[in-house]
């Protein structure tokens, strides 16, 4: 096995159109684990550590520049106002070792179903800055997963940074295990409220092929909210409404039976969190009086 | 954890001696744990050595055709390849029965055998080579459950079976099968109230060790092999060995290397013939190391259990009768089936007096991974299917759980359904009245006290999902479960159980000092903190060097069955009250005139490196008793002797002692996403005496958060085609410190009379008792069954 070290981002860039195979590495929170276990055996490893550039984030007027090696730690850290979702998905990455190690951009090149950061990604609004020696491009998150374990980059691509709307309202992430901490999910489950635009966001982790946004239970939400006139009164959502939401997240979902869940469980709880998660960003977007101005969490402290 | 644990303060008293026994004294390698620093048995290394592989079926029952391994064989840096032809010796080994392949013959018989080894210069080239090996299969069809296991057309996996159950099973494919009778069920049933009857089951757990499975061979010039390895018991991987190796016992050396943990697995071997094979055929040092996941195929795992049970009781809630059947998963191989049948059966009953009883215990030979020992040994089966009967009984006849218990509970002179007498104390009512007495832990802990974001404020990781962020508190239900449990200490029907310790006095650096040798596997349990205080204890020194564990002195039995306190621990004052003997003898010959007690005929003991009388008086110095003298001993310690259980009535005085522990589990449940937060697991347990308090303690917390694990998250999946489909800690999951709930321990110390210092086996007990009232309390929680564990979230939100 060659183990590529570039010192700079043209060099990296440069390493992978040579070498397409080579599987780029960073925090080697996932990598390292597969070739541990004899499940991949890469000709190349192409290791970003050295790009500092990679490391960094800019908060911007709309949008978040960050680099894809960014840590969840720091994420969690430094971008929890900008970037709430993200931040509360960051928490149930792993454990805090791994959350030091861990970026956004190494869940994107998994492009594993369960991956953390993805539902966030999506209803928060998301581009994954891609670039090759031919130029650079910018995929909307959406478009990002094309299967399972597989994404919509080129051979000799590299993430280079994601591009995130800043949150405009409240956002909230949740994901079941089969244990408090240190698990992969079971399923996965993001909301975010969009005020300025009168939208509402919704996103499922782990429950089809790829992570995936529920738009039937986001067009429903939508009109919903809008007919009741939710946005402006600041009313709460009538039960009916966010059973309605729920069961439109659930039948979205098409998931397997596997050693993590059964796929009716899958289902059943993505509901559950569509339901929950509703409640705590719409208390959220009401508690700042309705203008969506504060950038709230929804009232869970994950220290 | 901390502030929680309550220790009473009669075991914490000091003796003459600093650091005797009933101190905390610290584990010598609690530190180097716990920082990284310690070196374990992979950490191993020597010049030149090479690395051992081995190759595994991929498939649960095949006839092995061909094996082709000339391209292994050539590749660059191979030195050795090994298939089941080329055995020199003796080829099959096993604990009781020798039904195991060291290397599989012409037949696979579970998912993960092994095939054959490689040794290499580095080892990714022995993995390499070991991909390049071919072998033809043929696959059979898989025995999976009784059913396959014992039907009309069942295969039989080991044909020809002259082991000693052999003649007594009704098929081949039953490795043992237990039955214990003893009064009238039929007419009890006549009289009984009410009757409940039920079927439960329990998954495959792994004991899920720190540090795989790992050793390093090194061959000797004398034509024997030392043998650096962690392992619960030397002696019995010598007697192993030896034959598979074709060497005399004496050839084969074994050092105790350095051990995570065990648990149980680690009785059978695992790579421990193949690392001394590949140094005996390429005359080099040969390491193997697993992984994780070669680990969860390289060691047994806990029987999984169909059980049936039955009890009828009386209005007022007595127990008339018990019946039960109860079928044990044992796999491909033997390992300890028999023995963990004979506990299954001998305790089914749990500490209750039931004057009629028809049991029936029994393992199967299936395609599934080989199941053995671990922690809890049969009892912990039958201790989640007895409980949960005595809180449905509780729940059919209107009665607290915890009365009905205490109304059976068995105390000293109870009659086991074995016909043998419990002769020693066995406070199984008042250890569940200390665990119900103890104060119930808040309710709803996730609330924030900051009241400044409108009460709203949450802390997730008090909640059920943890981190997950699952819920604010929403659909979650609190529940309150209770269990007790007995499991027999030490190796049971008839075994001619022993240790044996090596205990050396002597004069070093002008100060009396004492060095303990013995087999003793420690494997996390302790006695290496035990053995030191002891010997200060018995002989007044506090120099005090614990000798590594080898071959070199006489068998110590194994870290198992919570013997080792008990039994090596009983060597080591045994050999200790022998080296005193000889000290004050040497004393009297030397000394007789310089002090009338001497010669007075009273009391003399070691204390504080003097010769003191009973009443403190200072008779002499031991450094000048002992002079250049080296006084030496090397003892066996025996428990009383046991008997085997009738074949056909299951009577017999089958079991050396008794240890109880009682639980009481807080639980939370999320019982719309059925997701479990256990609050608070606290437990009480009779202990006899607690020689290292701390680490007493640390042994129930331990087995306590085992048997939560089991509870709600441990479980090996296997196919139906014997495949094991989670491998590896990423879908193997075993509790975190957020899924460890506070656990408060209230210890009692009620000696039995039979053991030395009046101890008892700590370590299983709490093992128990802690499954069941998980699910007791989460039962309570939901309103659900729940027949079966690990509970999983679709069986609480009916998703499965």
């Amino acid at each position: 096995m060659e183990f590529l070290r570039p010192a700079s981002w043209e060099e990296a860039l440069a390493a992978k159109a040579e070498h397409p195979t080579a599987v780029p590495i960073a925090g080697g929170t996932d990598v390292m684990v597969e070739i541990n276990f004899d499940q991949r055996r890469p000709e190349q490893l192409l290791d970003l550590n050295r790009i500092t550039e990679l490391h960094e984030w800019e908060v911007g007027e709309e949008q978040v520049m960050l680099g894809a090696s960014v840590p969840y730690t720091r994420i969690i850290e430094n971008l929890r106002t900008e970037l709430p979702g993200l931040a509360l998905a960051g928490h149930t990455v792993g454990s805090p070792q791994i959350r030091n190690r861990g970026s956004v951009g190494g869940n994107l090149g998994a492009a594993s179903p369960a991956g953390d950061s993805h539902p966030p990604l999506l209803t928060a609004g998301a581009e994954v800055e891609a670039e090759s020696v031919r130029g650079s491009r910018r995929i909307p998150v959406e478009d990002f997963f094309t299967g399972v374990k597989r994404n919509a980059l080129a051979e000799d691509e590299l993430i280079k940074r994601i591009h995130i709307d800043k949150a405009s309202g409240p956002q909230q992430f949740s994901k079941v295990g089969t244990r408090n901490a240190m698990v992969i999910a079971v399923c996965g489950f993001s909301v975010a409220l969009h005020p300025e635009r009168r939208i509402v966001k919704a996103a499922v982790g782990s429950a089809a092929p790829t992570p995936f946004r529920a738009t039937a239970a986001e067009d429903f939400l939508t009109a919903a909210l809008d007919e009741a006139g939710l946005w402006e009164s600041g009313g709460a959502i009538p039960l009916s409404v966010a059973r309605q939401f729920a069961e439109l997240c659930s039948a979205s979902c098409n998931p397997i039976d596997d050693v993590r869940g059964s796929a009716a469980y899958r289902r059943h709880a993505v509901g559950v969190m569509a339901r929950r998660t509703l409640s705590w960003v719409w208390d959220g977007y009401r508690s700042t009086g309705g203008n969506g101005a504060r950038n709230d969490e929804g009232g869970s402290r994950c220290a | 954890m901390a502030g929680a644990t309550r220790v009473p303060t009669t075991i914490t008293q000091g003796t003459t001696t600093k650091g005797g026994i009933g101190e905390s004294t610290l584990r010598p390698d609690g530190t180097l744990k716990v920082t990284g620093e310690f070196a374990y048995s992979s950490d191993l290394w020597h010049e030149d050595m090479l690395w051992g592989c081995t190759l595994r079926s991929p498939y649960s029952h095949a006839e092995i055709r061909s094996v082709d391994v000339s391209e292994a064989l050539k590749t660059p840096g191979v030195y050795s390849v090994m298939t089941h032809d080329d055995l020199p010796a003796e080829t099959n080994f096993g604990l009781e029965i020798h039904d195991q392949p060291v290397l599989a013959k012409d037949r696979v018989r579970y998912h993960g055998e092994a095939v054959a080894i490689v040794a290499a210069d580095h080892p990714e080239t022995a993995r390499r080579a070991a991909a390049k090996i071919r072998v033809e299969y043929a696959e059979l069809p898989p025995v999976h459950d009784e059913m396959s296991a014992t039907g009309p057309d069942a295969p039989v996996l080991h044909p020809g079976r002259d082991d000693h159950h052999a003649p007594h099973v009704a098929h081949p494919n039953i490795v043992h099968r237990q039955p214990i009778v003893r009064g009238d069920v039929a007419a009890a049933r006549e009289r009984a109230d009410v009757v409940v009857r039920h079927d439960y089951e329990v998954g495959m757990q792994d004991q899920a060790f720190l540090g795989p499975e790992s050793g390093l061979a090194v061959p000797a010039e004398d034509g024997g092999i030392d043998l650096y390895i962690a392992t619960q018991w030397l002696h019995v991987d010598r007697d192993q060995l030896a034959p598979v190796l074709g060497l005399p016992a004496d050839k084969v050396r074994l050092t105790l290397s350095g051990v995570g943990g065990a648990f149980g697995a680690r009785e059978d071997m695992s790579m421990q013939a193949h690392a001394c094979l590949l140094a005996m055929a390429t005359g080099k040092p040969v390491k193997i190391v697993y992984n994780r996941y070669e680990s969860f195929f390289g060691h047994v795992h806990r029987h999984p259990a169909k059980l049936t049970y039955e009890h009828g009781a009386t209005r007022d809630g007595k127990l008339l009768y018990m019946t039960c059947r109860i079928v044990l998963d044992g796999g491909a191989y033997a390992s300890s089936s028999p023995a963990v049948v004979g506990n299954a059966a001998s305790l089914s009953v749990g500490p209750y007096v039931v004057d009629n009883v028809d049991i029936e215990a029994l393992a199967l030979y299936t395609n599934n991974p080989p199941c053995g020992a671990m922690r809890g040994f049969g009892a912990v089966q039958a201790c989640f299917a007895y409980e949960a009967q005595m809180d449905r009984l509780a729940e059919e006849l209107g009665m607290d759980p915890v009365e009905l218990r205490q109304k059976n509970a068995m105390s000293q002179g109870a009659l086991l359904p074995t016909g043998q007498q419990v002769d020693s104390p066995a406070p199984v009512s008042e250890i569940l009245r200390r665990v119900k007495a103890m104060p119930m832990p808040p309710e709803k802990q996730w609330q924030s006290s900051d009241a400044t974001r409108g009460g709203t404020d949450v802390d997730v990781r008090a909640l059920p999902g943890g981190l997950s962020n699952t819920t604010h508190g929403e659909g979650v239900v609190r529940g309150v479960g209770y269990a007790v449990g007995i499991k027999n200490v030490g190796f049971s029907e008839g075994f001619d159980d022993y240790s044996t310790a090596r205990v050396r006095l002597e004069v070093a650096g002008g100060e009396a000092v004492a060095m303990v040798h013995t087999a003793m596997a420690e494997v996390g349990q302790g006695g290496v903190t035990v053995h030191a205080q002891i010997a200060r204890t018995e002989l007044g020194v506090s120099g005090v060097t614990i000798h590594p564990a080898d071959t070199q002195v006489g068998s110590a039995g194994s870290t198992s069955a919570s013997r080792q306190t008990y039994m090596t621990g009983g060597a080591v004052k045994k050999s200790c009250e022998a080296v005193r003997e000889r000290v004050l003898q040497l004393g009297r010959e030397r000394f007789a005139s310089h002090h009338p007690a001497w010669t007075g005929g009273g009391e003399l003991l070691l204390e504080g490196g003097k010769v003191v009388t009973g009443s403190g008086e200072v008779v002499a110095a031991l450094v000048d008793v002992l002079g250049d003298e080296v006084v030496e001993e090397e003892l066996e310690f025996r428990h009383r002797p046991t008997e085997a259980f009738d074949l056909k009535t299951g009577q017999g005085f089958g079991h050396v002692q008794y240890s109880f522990a009682a639980h009481r589990a807080v639980v939370e449940v999320d019982t719309e996403l059925g997701l479990v937060k256990v609050v608070e697991l606290a437990c009480a347990q009779d202990v006899g005496k607690a020689l290292n308090p701390l680490s007493t303690v640390g042994q129930i917390q331990g087995g306590t958060t085992q048997g939560l694990g089991l509870a709600v998250m441990e479980e090996i999946l296997v196919d139906p085609d014997g495949k094991v489909r989670n491998p590896s800690f990423t879908d193997y999951l075993i509790p975190t410190i957020l899924d460890t709930p506070t656990i408060p321990v209230d210890v009692l110390e009620l000696a039995d009379e039979h053991a030395p210092y009046g101890l008892r086996g700590v370590g299983e007990a709490p093992t128990l008792s802690s499954t069941p009232a998980v699910v007791a309390a989460i039962r309570n929680a939901t309103g659900l069954a729940l027949k079966r564990v690990p509970v999983r979230p679709e069986h609480l939100t009916g998703t499965s």
